[in-house]
């Protein structure tokens, strides 16, 4: 049964928001239940930005949750802000580039990702976010990498298309770091 | 048709132009804009109108010019948006003109916060304009709610000739969620707009050279001239009252306990509900759909088994009144409310829900 609440969170500008809107799209294509939304409070303006997303099989009541089973940390100040925010036995994503302190919890699984340093590899720091995202992926196993460029193909429309390539490469790279 | 992933506030942007919206007049205010901000891209397209007004208090006296002239009419805004328009829209309900008005409530009072509120309540079931007056007020759970909502409020603003308000908030505006964007909502068999200031041309002819032009004020310095004019209206309100009450009743049967919520609050209410079932505890929900007219007729569907009524909202106690006035004294009633933008977790009403039940056995 798929029932999986997610915290994204970041710096503003590392496109934590996209990553979330992504998956809510993904599910949406897949008939899933699902629902996306953002901190957009006075916080977003140059501090940590985040958004919750919830994919389900169920209805989904209360779109707000005081644990999540996967947090996606891509800076400092956010594993500060959500660590304690999974839930036992949940999964916690670090962008090690940024990151550099140890998860003190002992009862989540950590997943460490050097994002940045692996999109800088790929000649472009702002495709970060979807190295990260293809590393979710694997670990979600509900969307394929083929899922999410679906979506962000009608997300970039014509005038970005050229970045699709950059953006899938990220994606298979995020996705096998994990292994 | 598969569903579109929206914003809510994109949603209910969407339903007001399915709902055959002609014109909207607006100034932006967090957390609502994307509402303007998709109408101005959509509407212009069409040939309908998009204004952004010089204020609050300008577009809503540009709804009442457009509605008196038989135009669908929307405006949307927040909490201190609502306030500065309250003054139009008794003028609207005085001079049955329909139009519909959102309020994507956030944190007050005064200029308050960006956060999501329901503590508007009061500004929008008593207004804060003068006079007898009432607006139908639709307040959605979900986006989807919020699109049906919107959607089918411009047949309701038309059928009574007068303004129905969508009480969403901040939530419900900035949250995506797949939407069926194709849903049929509930049609109105509804008149001709015979009373619309639309000139006399075709009315006034060589065989018909007594036509009066037709004129709208709210204004009648005759006392008892006036009191058939509220009389008129109070017909309408009773009219609502009795055929436009709606609610959801969710698990009342066998129930200790009912919660009485809407909007984001009823939503959070139903993830506690399923935490309590699991601990054995009887819990049910009144969701009141209209806010006004209040679903009192909700509560003559209490079972016996129900020990007490508690009120749960994201103000500091607002609609209770008209829990306490629809419960007329038969049960005991208690509140839990966050307020100010913060967000209630399920885990807190489940304590409420337990502290409430203990004080009764105790």
């Amino acid at each position: 049964m798929i029932n999986e609440k997610i915290i994204v969170a970041g710096f503003g500008g590392q496109g934590v928001m996209l990553m979330g809107q992504l998956l809510a799209y993904a599910a949406t294509n897949q008939d899933l239940n699902t629902l996306w939304f953002p901190s957009y409070g006075p916080e977003t303006r140059g501090g940590t930005a985040n958004c919750q997303v919830i994919i389900s099989e169920e209805d989904i009541y209360s779109p707000v949750f005081s644990k999540c089973d996967t947090a996606i940390i891509m800076n400092g100040p956010s594993l500060d802000k959500f660590e304690s925010r999974v839930a036992p036995g949940g999964k916690i994503l670090i962008n090690s580039s940024l990151v550099s302190r140890e998860v003190t919890r002992t009862d989540i699984e950590v997943i460490k990702v050097p994002v940045n340093e692996i999109a800088l590899e790929l000649g472009n720091l702002k495709v970060a976010n979807m190295v990260m995202l293809g590393a979710y992926l694997e670990v979600l196993k509900i969307f394929s990498i083929d899922d999410i460029i679906k979506v962000l193909k009608k997300t970039f429309g014509e005038g970005k298309s050229h970045l699709i390539d950059v953006n899938r490469e990220a994606l298979k790279i995020g996705s096998k770091s994990t292994k | 048709m598969a569903k579109v992933l929206m914003k809510g506030n994109e949603a209910m942007a969407l339903a007001a132009i399915k709902g055959g919206v002609d014109a909207f007049f607006g100034y932006p205010i967090t957390p609502q804009n994307e509402i303007p901000e998709y109408l101005s891209r959509e509407l212009p397209k069409l040939g309908k109108v998009f204004v952004q007004a010089e204020s609050e208090v300008a577009a809503i006296n540009m709804v009442y010019g457009a509605g008196g002239a038989g135009a669908r009419v929307l405006t949307s805004s927040s909490s201190p948006g609502i306030a500065l328009k309250q003054e139009g829209i008794t003028y609207m309900a005085g001079s049955q003109i329909p139009g519909v008005i959102i309020n994507v409530m956030r944190g007050g009072p005064g200029l308050g916060g960006i956060q999501p509120s329901q503590a508007d309540y009061y500004q929008v079931t008593r207004g804060g304009g003068n006079g007898d007056y009432n607006c139908i007020v639709l307040a959605p759970e979900n986006v989807q709610e919020a699109f049906d909502l919107v959607k089918e409020s411009f047949d309701l603003a038309d059928y009574y000739r007068n303004p129905v308000m969508i009480a969403a908030d901040g939530l419900i505006g900035q949250m995506m969620a797949p939407v069926d964007i194709d849903k049929e909502t509930p049609k109105l068999d509804l008149p001709e707009k015979d009373w619309a200031t639309t000139g006399m041309k075709n009315r006034r002819t060589k065989e018909n050279k007594d036509v009066d032009p037709n004129i709208i004020v709210s204004l009648s310095l005759v006392d008892t001239v006036l009191e058939e004019m509220n009389l008129v209206l109070q017909k309408k309100y009773t009219h609502m009252r009795e055929n436009q009450q709606r609610y959801e009743l969710i698990n009342i049967e066998d129930a200790e306990i009912v919660i009485v919520a809407y909007g984001t609050s009823s939503r959070i209410c139903r993830s506690a509900m399923e935490i309590l079932k699991e601990e054995g505890i009887k819990v049910g929900m009144i969701r009141p759909i209209t806010l006004w007219p209040f679903p009192e007729k909700a509560f003559a569907e209490i079972p016996e088994s129900v020990k007490g009524l508690l009120t749960v909202e994201m103000s500091m106690g607002q609609m209770i009144d008209d829990v306490k006035i629809s419960n007329n004294g038969k049960l005991p009633v208690g509140f839990y409310g966050r307020c100010g933008g913060v967000i209630p977790e399920p885990e807190e009403i489940v304590n409420a829900v337990k502290d409430f039940l203990g004080g009764l056995n105790g």
